[in-house]
């Protein structure tokens, strides 16, 4: 690729950026808190992305450790009667928690496998939460009235996310770009070789994952805000799904794909939510369609398109 | 009582290595983790009820179910996964996306209402062994299991089709450069697998029942097998159901607050010492 | 969905003067000019995953009641807007703050999974959009947790209906009673009422299995319950769960071997639809009775199977009777949905005489309808379909059965650790 195009790509993304960003100020409520919706699933996408981009594993556990995060703050703010700063802080410190444990658990596995450990452990923390009810709540889950008081309108609710959005997003492209991040990439490209270079693979891929869940769960926190809810169907595998799909149909390895995938996602569900109940069928449609003909996700289709070499990419 | 138990975790175990036999083949072989195989196992499961209630023989259900999902196997390698051979990561996203496809229509075609499908007459009722009461079907899902087993392990170890799958599975661009069309086994893999998986549904629908989401509740399951037991050995995929149909069995007795942590806890610890499961082969 | 382009505020005072003229002139002339914009009621049903059967009844009950008086009332158009809520908690907020926002819809009815109605809820507290509840029947939407704009018509709390089945149940001469249920608050509170009755009564519960939702084998708890020796057992279980546990606990030789009872759902025509003989002879109780020979319920259920081809289920019907609650309130009101104060108050001060139930039902003091109960055994009819049959009534069952509602509320909610018996 060469830097003119990167530039091309940069500015146009940026306009995007700021376009998606005032643009639903100027409309009604509702899609405001759409917009809110797409900003919290771009970072937890990001935040997948950051593994599945950069270390080359890809992770189907992330919707557990982001829901973990909006159970934490949930319960801490609502039961226990913590301030919300506070309730927010433990709720991103639990989900990195967790996110250690994960990388430690995983990262000696790759490829399918990994997919498979990560697709287990995220599934034993669905089971814990539907089951420990005294404090879950189990299927009923657990409410609260965080929103309301913290006073904000729906505009003003979604410039505040979208403040913290800016900030991690910054966070994590700094992180991938770093020394360490070059590192990471190192890694997903010629594992035995950065090894034989005397570099900690399994260390630095713990440190990834649990970098990775930071941010997941700081999306889990924020979510907890903007829904007043959690329920075990935050954490269940669908919800790591939504994370992984949005990823790559933004382009595993961009970063910034995430949120033209968030936001082609949900708007999608929009749109189709409102013709026909047939939702899940286009999802999996969708699925195929991308995987068949741009696996590279709409950013990384439109870098090769641009570099003029799409046509030989589609087809293995 | 124990003895009751046991019983139930067997037979539980058997329907799981009905399912997860297929599962693993294709795992094995094609190195493809079939997410859409909890899919065809609801389908199998519905066409089954469907036939069986037009002809009322359980046989031709039986039949119709695995003749239906084997060809739609047929179609999902030929018409969709063929796109992406050779990649990992795709062909499993590719499979889950058929998987909510494959849900949603048969939530079209059949409603959303939970169906059993209808137990033969002569597979009605209990039999009394000892001191012990026990339905006659689950016996009967018991002996299928085992039938399953043994008729698999002939397939594999005493036919030409069996050695060259197993010889896919541990280097399938030997067997192809010995001139051998390694993607007819590949093809004739994925049906058979799928067969299992229609054959799964037809049992499973009879006494789990088949609704909405009783394509990702086995699935799991199978997938808690085929990691334990490891990829593509068929001998993995029985130890993984025993394991997995006992764990369950007894966590509900002795940890009822932990049902799923029981199942998912050891395999997690499993996995994360033995990556490939208890009879994987490195790829 | 249709897209409104007037703003919405300017939209509702023109509306609100338009329902205010239809007050002194007659529905016809405002029809006749084409005056007074729509009803606009948001309907929120699982259309897909795990209870889509049930949603669509749900749909087909509400649908049922708004055709049959032409979508119309007090002379204004009635605009339904159906959202698919996924049987999921997550899409249920969403799909009510579309409703809500974007659809600007008058008031929300619907829902079936607890936790579905209980998001709505959660959220329609900050709106104060009037949200209708047929079928969710989590006790402390009308016991502890009250939020005014949310209300329960024509539906009932869980623990309500399991009491009349307990005092059955003892007079039946059974002592002691297993509970087997789906672990989750609907299920604790269902047990609860039963646990806390049969107690009092002098009866005994001596074991109580809690298994989570979707268990896909019952063997295990199959082989506990048959060994537990006990008089009769209480499941609470539904949809799929209710299916298999009934067809398991026949397929091992329980059924006719000891008495089940279970709870309303547990028996609804949403589960033994589908079933053959083995759901035959289990009691349950509630309000509702497709088999019932009260002729206004007769009607109903003959209209519903003419219509729909199958015997009513409890969504079904409750959405339908909800329909005709809210539209009674709504006549009396002359159609001024928009003063939603007086909107609710008149909902819940509505008696409700013409559902398919054939008697009066009114709410209690705090907004929980009281119902006839009737105790249900699932009979086969002449054509073989299986349906639920009263056998014995109990008048006048309000959620709070005999006790004072004061005292009763200071005893904690129901849960799987406080089932009725303190110490």
């Amino acid at each position: 690729m060469t830097s003119k195009t990167s530039t091309t790509l940069r500015i146009l993304a940026g306009l995007a950026a700021l376009v998606l960003v005032a643009a639903p100020l100027a409309m009604p409520t509702y899609y405001v808190s759409v917009a809110t919706q797409i900003l919290i699933f771009a970072v937890l996408a990001m935040s997948v992305d950051v593994l599945a981009g950069f270390t080359g594993r890809t992770p189907l556990c992330h919707g557990a450790i982001f829901g973990t995060s909006t159970y934490v703050v949930l319960y801490t703010a609502t039961v226990m009667h913590m301030p919300l700063p506070l309730a927010m802080l433990l709720g991103v410190l639990a989900a990195t928690v967790l996110a250690l444990v994960f990388g430690l658990l995983a990262v000696r596995t790759s490829g399918v496998y990994f997919l498979l450990l990560t697709l287990a452990l995220g599934l034993i923390v669905w089971g814990i939460c539907l089951r420990w009810t005294e404090v879950t709540g189990g299927e009923n889950g657990l409410r609260g009235q965080l929103r309301a008081g913290l006073m904000l309108s729906t505009r003003e609710l979604y410039v505040a996310v979208a403040v913290v959005v800016a900030l991690v997003t910054f966070a994590m492209w700094r992180f991938v770009h770093s020394p360490f991040g070059l590192t990471l990439r190192g890694i997903r490209d010629g594992e035995s070789r950065m090894a034989s270079l005397g570099y900690n693979v399994p260390l630095h891929l713990t440190i990834a994952f649990t970098a990775s869940g930071f941010f997941a769960g700081i999306a889990g926190a924020l979510y907890a805000v903007f829904n007043d809810f959690v329920s075990p169907s935050t954490v269940q595998l669908s919800q790591s799904v939504a994370g992984l799909l949005m990823a790559i149909v933004g382009g595993v390895g961009t970063l910034f794909g995430a949120f033209v995938g968030s936001f082609i996602i949900i708007a999608l569900e929009q749109a189709v939510s409102s013709v026909t109940e047939r939702w899940l069928m286009v999802l999996g449609l969708t699925f195929i369609v991308i995987m068949i003909f741009a696996p590279e996700g709409v950013i990384g289709k439109a870098r090769l398109l641009m570099a003029g070499r799409g046509q030989s990419k589609t087809k293995p | 009582m124990m003895a009751f138990q046991i019983m139930n975790g067997l037979t539980f175990a058997a329907l799981l290595f009905v399912v997860a036999s297929g599962f693993t083949l294709i795992f094995g072989l094609l190195r493809i983790v079939n997410l859409a195989h909890g899919a065809l196992y609801l389908f199998g499961g519905y066409v089954g009820y469907s036939v069986g209630n037009l002809t009322g023989s359980f046989i031709l259900a039986g039949l119709g179910a695995m003749i239906f999902v084997a060809l739609a196997g047929l179609v999902l390698d030929q018409g969709l996964l063929r796109f992406v051979r050779g990649f990992e990561l795709r062909q499993v996203m590719l499979t889950l996306g058929v998987a909510f496809v494959l849900n949603d229509l048969a939530l079209v075609i059949w409603g959303g209402d939970t169906f059993t499908v209808a137990t033969p007459q002569w597979l009605q009722g209990a039999v009394q062994i000892g001191g012990l009461f026990y339905p006659k079907f689950r016996l009967f899902v018991l002996a299928v299991g085992i039938f399953v087993f043994i008729a698999l392990w002939v397939l594999l170890n005493k036919t030409r089709l069996g050695a060259l799958i197993r010889a896919g599975v541990d280097d399938a661009e030997m067997v192809e450069a010995c001139g051998i069309d390694i993607r007819r086994v590949f093809l004739i893999t994925f049906m058979l697998g799928s067969a299992l998986a229609g054959l799964g549904g037809l049992l499973g629908g009879t006494f789990l029942a088949l609704y909405p989401s009783a394509d990702a509740e086995i699935l799991v399951f199978s997938l808690a097998v085929v990691i334990i037991g490891g990829r593509g050995s068929l001998v993995g995929a029985a130890i993984g159901s025993l394991l997995i149909g006992l764990l369950n069995t007894f966590g509900q007795v002795w940890f009822p607050q932990l049902a799923y942590f029981v199942i998912f806890g050891p395999m997690a610890v499993l996995l994360a010492f033995r990556p490939l499961g208890l009879f994987g082969k490195a790829a | 969905m249709t897209k409104l382009t007037t703003d919405r505020r300017s939209f509702l005072k023109t509306s609100t003067a338009f329902a205010a003229a239809g007050m002194v002139s007659m529905p016809a002339i405002v029809r006749a000019q084409g005056a007074a914009r729509p009803i606009k009621i948001g309907l929120l049903a699982p259309l897909t995953g795990v209870i889509a059967a049930g949603g669509r009844e749900l749909v087909e009950g509400f649908e049922m009641y708004w055709e049959q008086v032409n979508k119309e009332v007090a002379g204004r158009k009635v605009e339904i807007v159906i959202e698919d809520d996924a049987s999921n908690p997550d899409t249920a907020l969403q799909k009510a703050r579309r409703l809500v926002e974007q659809g600007n819809v008058d008031f929300l009815f619907g829902n079936i999974l607890a936790n579905t109605g209980l998001a709505v809820a959660n959220y329609v507290k900050g709106t104060g959009t009037p949200y209708f509840i047929p079928v969710i029947a989590a006790d402390d939407l009308t016991q502890r947790t009250r939020i005014p704009n949310v209300i329960r018509v024509a539906g009932y709390t869980a623990s309500q209906m399991s009491r009349p089945l307990a005092d059955w149940a003892y007079k039946q001469g059974y002592r002691k009673v297993a509970t087997i249920s789906q672990d989750y608050t609907f299920g604790h509170e269902q047990c609860g009422g039963f646990l806390q009755m049969f107690t009092e009564l002098g009866g005994a519960v001596t074991q109580q299995f809690w298994h989570p939702l979707n268990t896909a084998d019952f063997s295990p708890y199959l082989g506990q319950l048959a060994n537990a020796g006990v008089d009769a057992v209480f499941a609470m279980e539904t949809g799929a769960d209710a299916t298999r546990f009934i067809q398991q606990w026949a397929s091992f030789g329980l059924k006719g071997r000891i008495p089940l009872m279970g709870a309303m759902n547990a028996t609804d025509q949403s589960v033994i639809r589908t079933m053959k003989d083995e759901a035959e002879g289990i009691v349950s109780c509630a309000h509702f009775a497709e088999g019932s020979k009260e002729p206004a319920t007769v009607k109903f259920v003959a209209d519903y199977e003419k219509r729909y081809g199958k015997l009513p289920s409890i969504y079904g019907f409750s959405h339908y009777s909800g329909a005709m609650w809210v539209a009674e309130a709504l006549k009396t009101i002359n159609g001024k949905v928009e003063d939603r104060e007086l909107f609710l108050k008149t909902v819940l001060a509505t008696e409700l005489k013409d559902s398919p139930l054939g008697s009066t039902v009114k709410f209690d003091a705090y907004t929980n309808p009281i119902y006839d109960a009737s105790i249900r055994k699932v009979e086969k009819r002449a054509d073989g379909k299986l349906w639920n049959v009263p056998i014995q009534f109990y008048p006048q069952v309000s959620q709070f059965w005999k006790y004072d509602p004061e005292t009763y509320l200071k005893q904690p909610p129901y849960s799987r650790t406080f089932q009725g018996k303190t110490g």
